[in-house]
Formats: C-alpha cells, structure tokens, sequence
C-alpha cells in the first residue's frame, strides 16, 4: 500500500452486504479480505463460518438460502480452483451465489505458484456459470459489489467481483 | 482393508433410516449423494428432503449452513461414508460454528455403493467417529447393532448438538428409489414447505 490512510473500500464493501441483508459470511482469510473479515465478525447480524476448503462454503451458502439466509462467500483468488464441481450444486437448483475474490498471481506476484490460478479465475468461473465482474480501481469497488449482488440474490445467479491485485497491493515478505 | 466384513453387519440401511425418519417430526432432511438418497426417498419423498444428486462431499456443509439459517428447526444430515470422506474437513467447520440443532448420521457400508462397492477408506480401519470427536464434535459415537441404534433415535432427534453418529450398516445393492432430480425443483419445494410463498418469488 502507498498510503498510511486506512483503505476505505472494505468498509464500502460491508455496507453493501447489510444493504443486501446478508446474514452469513463464509471464508477462507485472505490479507485483502482481513478488515472486511473483522467488521462482519463484529456485526450482531452476521454468522461468520470460517471454512477450511473454500467448496465447503458453496455448500454451506447453499444451505443458508434453503433455510431463508442470504449469504457471501470471501477468498483469494487460489481458491476459486477448489469449488469447481461444488459450484454445479448452486447451477443445478438455481440459487444466488454472491462470492469476493481478491486476486493473485496477477499483478506484480511474488510467489510463482499463485499465478496458474491468478491468470485464469476469470476463465474457469466462467466456464463455471459464474458471471464475473473484475474491478481494478477502488473507487468502484462499492458499484461492483452492489451489482453483483443484484444480480446473484436477483437472479438467482453465482456472481464473483475479483478485486484486483493493483488495489491491494503485491505482498512481499520484507514488510 | 478387510473387504468380507461389512457383508455381515446386522444393521440394514432401508431399515434404519425408515425407523430414523418415522419420528422425524419437523426435521429438515439433507441426504449425501448416492444410496443414502434412495434410503431417505424410500422412507418417504417429502418436500423438506434435500436430496443431493452431486455435489459430493457438501451434504454436511449444506446442511450446517441450513442449520445456521433456522436455529429453531432440527437440521438432520443423511449421508454415506465415501460421500462424508470427501469432505472431513466440514466436521471441523461444524465443530467451530457448534450448532446445536445439526444432527449428522453416517450410514457406513464401508464402500462406494454406486460405483461398483469398492472399498472405502473405512474398510481398512479409518474411524469416522473418532474423526468427528477429535475435530471437537461434542457427541460422537459408532453403532452397529439393532439395540444399541434403536437406544440413540431419541438422542438424534432431540439432544443439544452437534452430534455425530457412525451407524455400521450391511454392504448389499439394494433397488433404486430415486427422488425429483431436477434440482431448482427441489430447492422451491423445500423452500415453499419451510419459508412459505414470499421465499419463491
């Protein structure tokens, strides 16, 4: 990060997830999810699960929308890979999806074994049936989020925001 | 892996899971993928099953996230042993998240029943109640006989959760039952059976 100012997108994030009523946070942590994650653990109408292979949280989503509960799904974009077949269960009983990737292996990458999966989450959610939005500023970080949800819990759709690693920032190990 | 043993087991799955189901009262039904569907279809196709058809591996997840949504309602997962084995991990999550009204019961034939009864992993000595306890599932335990399964059905439907119960079933082929395979079907049915009509439009 450039700035020593807080960013203030995942704060625009999370406003656009009680807007949307969305009562269950599942998650695998990523560096670029880490205030959002906090903010929902606070909130009083939010169940945070924290997962420990990101299909679980398809599945887990999808039980939520049986039982009425809108739900989000937060991971990097490593972990886009591991929900593949999971993702027909959303596909096949048409369900809203509303999942938010922070990317890597994108943009200035460090780590080598981060950029197969980085250079193709736009592909492989799409031949998935997940509509993708990819956002590359921060001030449109908010917009993004708020028509992916429109068109997930709308829908019903599987839709994904991939948030760039140029917002974020590459990690590197001598911070 | 000890491929004769589970031939012999006294506990048969249509049996158990009817007798489960008789006093299912308002439960909301998750069945995994494969024989353990066909055993909650011929106990009854009812619109608060959840059947699935894939998604291997996501019985107990589906079913947490259910459990979270509707604290009120007993939330009971069906599911086989290779279908549990693919995700292990979710007992984890269910043992963090600690929901208490999530009940899950593994019907354990030791094999992958549609795919040809190759052995699974539970053949050769993989305890699943084991697993469940020493990832912090409060009350585990394996049955395998008619007075000991019939001893836990009230524990299933009413004790404070999670729970997790082994049930050592015989290995046989049995005839399908195969419930609604459309899955938007089953997700508006079950819906308009727990939520009501404002859910589904």
């Amino acid at each position: 990060m450039d700035s020593l100012e807080p960013e203030t997108w995942p704060q625009d994030i999370y406003q656009v997830l009680v807007e949307n009523r969305v009562r269950q946070v599942a998650y695998i942590p990523d560096i670029g999810h880490a205030s959002l994650i906090k903010m929902c653990h606070k909130s009083n109408n939010m169940k945070t699960v924290v997962l420990t292979t990101e299909e679980e949280g398809v599945a887990l989503l999808a039980g939520a929308w049986l039982g009425g509960d809108r739900g989000v799904l937060l991971m990097q974009s490593s972990g886009v890979g591991n929900c593949i077949n999971m993702l027909s269960l959303t596909r096949v009983c048409r369900m809203p999806l509303l999942i938010l990737v922070t990317m890597r292996g994108e943009w200035g990458e460090f780590n080598p074994w981060q950029v197969p999966m980085g250079q193709n989450t736009k592909q492989v959610l799409t031949v998935a049936g997940v509509l993708t939005f990819a956002v590359n500023d921060k001030d449109r970080i908010k917009e993004t989020v708020e028509a992916a949800a429109k068109m997930a819990f709308e829908g019903p759709a599987a839709t994904a925001v991939l948030i760039s690693q140029r917002i974020l920032g590459a990690k590197t190990f001598d911070r | 892996m000890n491929s004769e043993r589970s031939k012999s087991y006294s506990l048969r799955r249509r049996a158990v899971v009817k007798e489960l189901l008789a006093q299912r009262g308002d439960a909301l039904v998750v069945a995994g993928l494969g024989a353990a569907a066909w055993d909650v279809t011929a106990a009854g196709d009812e619109p608060l099953n959840f059947p699935l058809w894939g998604a291997m591996g996501g019985a107990v997840p589906l079913g947490l996230g259910l459990a979270l949504a509707q604290p009120s309602r007993r939330v009971l997962v069906i599911t086989g042993d290779g279908e549990m084995l693919m995700g292990l991990g979710s007992l984890a999550t269910v043992a963090t998240q600690r929901p208490p009204n999530l009940a899950i019961v593994v019907l354990d034939n030791e094999r992958y029943g549609e795919t040809g009864m190759q052995l699974t992993h539970t053949a050769g000595g993989v305890d699943l109640g084991a697993i469940a306890a020493a990832s912090g599932i409060p009350i585990c335990r394996t049955v395998s006989d008619k007075k000991s399964f019939r001893s836990v059905i009230p524990q299933i439907q009413k004790e404070v959760g999670p729970l997790f119960f082994n049930i050592k079933i015989r290995a046989e082929n049995l005839p399908l039952m195969l419930p609604p395979k459309d899955g938007a079907y089953l997700k508006d049915r079950f819906q308009l059976a727990l939520l009501g009509t404002d859910a589904i439009i």
